[in-house]
């Protein structure tokens, strides 16, 4: 990649010390940190630019438009979309994911449909279907892990039928950081049922291209991926789009509005309804000429790279515990891991007093914790500007843990 | 900063970690409570036995960080055998210790037998505000455990 300092010098907060050591910042799965190309983005926007967009007819309303829909280009042209129009601007995965759910699952999907998902999903990619199918009746059904931490294509045949109605599966997992099973796309259109992405954490760490992976939605956030929060992403394919129903009525997603109903604006902005967030799709427009600008190859291959020199740095730790995938093609750069009997939470709060920040706990994924019969974990995980350095720092971290915990 | 980390790990909060006292269910008649931390999952289980307003019996279960498990353990060990007004008192001279500020310490160390003993070590805990929640989910349990008592009585 890139110089690794040029990298780490766009990125203000990683000057700061904390608890009078220089920040090692390693929860970037949780969020990333944000370069000052980002943050000058959205500056620039407030003092200059800042109004309201789709309607003044003035220079300034005309301008916010232009930089909001210009945002919506670069992600069309980032995961190589059709068109912008594929490009819902959302609030994050979540909301995302919640959109399909509710305006397409909702009239879609009846009792004895299924809604297949993996046992490595996120909350968000649980709840939304548990949260339709009181409406519904749908079922959910879950493809188990294999003992290498990938999701198990061989059980698929056991689950996959005609009342499969949607498959929605974690391109990469936020606890093991295993790749999902893409495969899974053909196998929804064999049944004729929905593929639904999550890439939360695929599309900040790979390359994406929604042409080639086939599905019929993909779900992401901004914030995961240098750019700010409270804005995501729900790529659709037209057809799909055009099937989902509003889940949310206002400003902004209309074309015309009587006393007793409405006509919808098209897609996408009939899934926009009220102010969108502008500076931060803004921001996000400016996250997202820096990725380019690295190159997403060099992304994912200094991912690669960190994730392969933290696991074999880690591997020297006695008693040390790592949960996922040990094949790097088949992983990105969340690694989680248990120290002998030290909760995660301890963990965490001596790390943090080496001024590294690592995540603790159970990761918003329960179901996949469970199945590892494992009540939370601590997590560290890398982006961009995740240095050998800081791997260094949180190994004579967990050493350190060892000695408060009596174990060296 | 490795001195505050030395104060919020002691050793006897380590062992009791490591070796909770009181562990296990109660067989006999007991009230039973259960609290827990969703922001992070540390889960405590609470069961005491009474008579004629007495805890004779205490049986916990859980599972988490050392604070709150060891905050369990030391809060077992401190009840066991108290009345229950005096287990409400406790609970608010723990509450007390964990939220005073610098220096205006309610308990002396120094003396023997004072009211908390080994909980006296989680002390070292209000220097990391994050934490405080953890030593508190057992006593979060008891209160809702003696409210149970009393409404049986």
């Amino acid at each position: 990649m890139t110089d690794l300092s040029l990298v780490r010098s766009d990125f203000p907060i990683l000057d700061r010390s904390v608890n009078g050591h220089p920040l090692v910042y390693l929860d970037s799965a949780a969020t990333t940190q944000k370069p000052v190309q980002v943050i000058d983005a959205i500056d620039e926007y407030y003092r200059r630019h800042n109004a309201n967009v789709h309607r003044g007819a003035y220079t300034l309303a005309a301008e916010a438009t232009a930089m909001y829909e210009g945002a919506r280009e670069r992600v069309a042209s980032f995961i190589n979309a059709g068109s912008p129009r594929e490009v819902v601007f959302t609030r994050g995965t979540t909301t995302s994911l919640n959109h399909v759910a509710y305006g397409w699952g909702l009239n879609h999907l009846q009792a004895g449909d299924r809604v297949l998902l993996t046992m490595m999903e996120h909350h968000s990619n649980i709840v939304p279907w548990q949260l339709i199918s009181r409406y519904t009746g749908i079922e959910l059904v879950y493809l188990p892990l294999s003992d290498d931490y990938l999701v198990d294509l061989s059980k698929l045949e056991d689950l996959l039928d005609e009342r499969v109605k949607v498959i929605s599966f974690s391109g990469m997992s936020n606890v093991t950081g295993a790749v999902g099973p893409t495969d899974l796309v053909e196998a929804a259109r064999s049944v004729g049922a929905l593929s639904i992405i999550d890439g939360a954490q695929l599309v900040p760490h790979m390359p994406t291209d929604v042409r080639a992976l086939g599905a019929d939605f993909l779900a992401f956030s901004s914030h995961k991926m240098l750019g700010p929060t409270g804005i995501g992403v729900l790529w659709g394919r037209p057809e799909r789009l055009e099937e989902m129903e509003p889940t949310e009525g206002g400003g902004e997603m209309i074309r015309d509005v009587q006393l007793h109903e409405s006509r919808w604006a098209p897609v996408p902005q009939r899934f926009e309804a009220g102010t969108p967030p502008i500076a931060e799709a803004v921001g996000f427009g400016a996250a997202i000429d820096y990725l380019s600008k690295l190159g997403m190859d060099e992304v994912r291959a200094h991912d690669r790279a960190i994730t392969g020199y933290a696991l074999e740095r880690m591997s020297t730790i006695p008693d040390l515990t790592v949960y996922g995938p040990e094949d790097l093609d088949q992983r990105g750069g969340a690694v989680s891991f248990q120290l002998a009997d030290v909760h995660a939470h301890d963990i965490a709060t001596i790390l943090d007093q080496y001024g590294i920040a690592v995540r603790a706990g159970h990761h918003c994924a329960k179901p996949l914790m469970r199945s590892l019969d494992l009540a939370a974990t601590a997590r560290a995980s890398f982006y961009v500007y995740t240095s050998r350095s800081d791997v260094d720092r949180l190994v004579d971290g967990l050493l350190e843990a060892r000695t408060v915990f009596g174990l060296a | 900063m490795a001195s505050s980390l030395d104060e919020l790990y002691r050793d006897v909060i380590l062992d009791h970690y490591r070796s909770p006292r009181h562990q296990g269910a109660l067989k006999g008649p007991h009230v039973h409570a259960e609290g827990q931390n969703p922001s992070c999952g540390d889960e405590f289980s609470l069961d005491l036995a009474i008579e004629d307003g007495v805890i004779v019996d205490v049986g916990i279960q859980g599972q988490g960080c050392s604070i709150s498990q060891a905050s369990g353990s030391m809060m077992a060990n401190a009840i066991s055998g108290k009345s229950l007004d005096q287990a409400r008192e406790l609970t608010h001279t723990f509450k007390v210790m964990m939220t005073i500020e610098d220096g205006d310490n309610p308990v002396d160390p120094d003396r023997p037998g004072s009211v908390l003993g080994d909980l006296e070590a989680l002390q070292g805990v209000r220097r990391f505000p994050v934490r405080i929640k953890c030593a508190d989910l057992p006593w979060a349990t008891l209160e809702d455990a003696i409210s149970k008592a009393a409404a049986k009585t």
